[in-house]
């Protein structure tokens, strides 16, 4: 009989498996997520799905039609809200876009877009800043069930009203219920914010560079991520965006271990607003050219 | 017994009290990690400057990807969790609040039993919620000590008193006790 072996190791072994077994039948890839997080999120839904073990989880999994949509789901960036952090939002309004002003045309970026809170939030800014109608939101994200809860962008009216202070904190002139009906319980976001975003799937992990972007947000998303595919992604940004475009992420994120970091300016280090670089530094792919 | 490795502390309502107490109690000879759940509003760094000047070790609030040192103070940020990776660097997430807190104690207190088993020292103090009585009962589990400030003492009872009753106690001890335990446990 072998020797026993602590859960924690074996839980280890079985937590390997089950990603490995998502990568390999559905084609998401968590192999490069941060351990702790994703651990925990795997734990969760072998709860939630009363599965006695991760190995149970990954046989439904495996052998239960749609079972991995719920998986993805559980996997997935949680739910933001409206102009979160409303310091950032306020330096975006008040120094990013006017600056985005001098392009005819304004491509922005948000990646893991999640339910869509903060793509309606820049749309309502570049709205304000009256730019939205030469801009063009991309919003992505791996998981299609969320983007299409952002693409009705229906959330719980009971949100709304945190929602309205920090728009008000982020500068925001008007009201935030100008920019929605409320019906029940649920608002829903104007038409008209949705008319310039383009809502589509794009795995951060495994698809490549997406657009042109003047400007990319993609906000505690990369907190999930490895080092290793945190600087990847990071250099994804740096290939996306326009000299001189701007990069907005999470407000406790850490570049200290990306070296791609390197080709990003701080315009706002505390707000982690970056800029990618005017001149090729010497590990870019066209430094050369 | 083997010195821990690493100590997890949780608190509440009462928090800064508490802290201030504890850490100004705590030998500057330790080695080990603390690590502090606290749920405040407000800016963590600030907490840790107005902590700074009574904490015996240096204070300061956890980074993400950095690693968590000994004979530091470490503090999870407000508004996130805060988790260990098994090279002990710090990760922070910003999943569901769990009973309706983030940073939750549970969750760092989960985390950490992960990462350090049953060398870990798991503390809880003042509070009005539940928070963190789950993660005790996790570190208890795997072999870890577990310390319980006495309901009875505590600015809000609550949270110890759901600590003793999910998960029990080690040590249940009224908060200026608390310091000159964890310094016989550590240096021990």
């Amino acid at each position: 009989m072998p020797a026993p072996l602590p859960d924690i190791e074996l839980e280890r072994i079985e937590v390997d498996l089950f990603v490995s077994a998502l990568k390999r039948r559905f084609g998401f890839d968590f192999s490069e997520y941060a351990p702790a997080s994703l651990t925990r999120r795997v734990r969760q839904m072998m709860h939630v799905h009363h599965c006695d073990s991760i190995t149970a989880l990954t046989a439904r999994m495996l052998h239960e039609g749609d079972f991995v949509n719920e998986v993805v789901q559980g996997l997935s960036v949680p739910v933001s809200e409206m102009f979160r952090d409303p310091p950032v939002f306020r330096t975006l309004r008040e120094q990013v876009l006017p600056l985005l002003a001098s392009y005819p045309r304004i491509n922005v970026w948000q990646a893991g877009c999640a339910s869509g809170q903060e793509v309606y939030s820049l749309a309502i800014l570049l709205q304000e800043a009256g730019l939205y109608e030469r801009s063009h939101i991309f919003a992505t994200d791996f998981n299609a069930a969320a983007l299409k809860r952002a693409q009705e962008g229906i959330y719980p009216a009971k949100d709304a009203q945190l929602w309205s202070r920090n728009y008000i904190e982020a500068g925001g002139s008007q009201s935030l219920s100008s920019y929605y009906s409320a019906r029940y319980d649920f608002i829903r976001l104007h038409e008209r914010l949705r008319q310039n975003i383009t809502f589509t799937n794009h795995n951060l992990v495994t698809d490549k560079v997406f657009c042109e972007a003047h400007l990319v947000l993609c906000r505690n998303v990369l907190i999930y991520f490895s080092n290793e595919l945190q600087n990847r992604t990071l250099a994804l940004f740096r290939d996306s965006l326009v000299r001189g475009g701007y990069l907005c992420l999470g407000l406790r994120e850490s570049l200290d271990f990306a070296p791609a970091a390197a080709d990003f300016t701080a315009i706002d280090a505390s707000l982690r607003l970056y800029r990618r670089k005017l001149h090729p530094a010497s590990g870019e792919p066209d430094a050369a050219a | 017994m083997q010195p821990p490795e690493a100590i997890a502390v949780g608190c509440s309502q009462g928090s800064f009290h508490a802290l201030r107490t504890l850490l100004g109690g705590i030998d500057r000879r330790l080695t080990q990690t603390l690590l502090i759940c606290c749920h405040t509003s407000g800016d963590v760094s600030a907490l840790c400057d107005l902590l700074a000047s009574h904490s015996t070790l240096p204070i300061r609030e956890a980074r993400e990807r950095q690693p968590a040192t000994g004979g530091t103070v470490h503090v999870a940020p407000a508004g996130y969790h805060l988790l260990l990776e098994n090279d002990r660097h710090f990760a922070l997430s910003v999943d569901e609040h769990v009973r309706y807190s983030r940073p939750s104690i549970d969750v760092m207190f989960g985390s950490a039993t992960d990462v350090y088993g049953a060398s870990l020292i798991g503390v809880v103090l003042t509070g009005a919620n539940s928070d963190g009585a789950e993660g005790l009962a996790r570190i208890r589990r795997r072999g870890g000590v577990a310390v319980v400030q006495t309901p009875e003492g505590a600015e809000a009872p609550a949270m110890p008193r759901a600590a003793l009753e999910k998960a029990g106690a080690d040590y249940c001890l009224p908060l200026e006790q608390i310091a000159p335990l964890l310094n016989r446990l550590c240096l021990a």
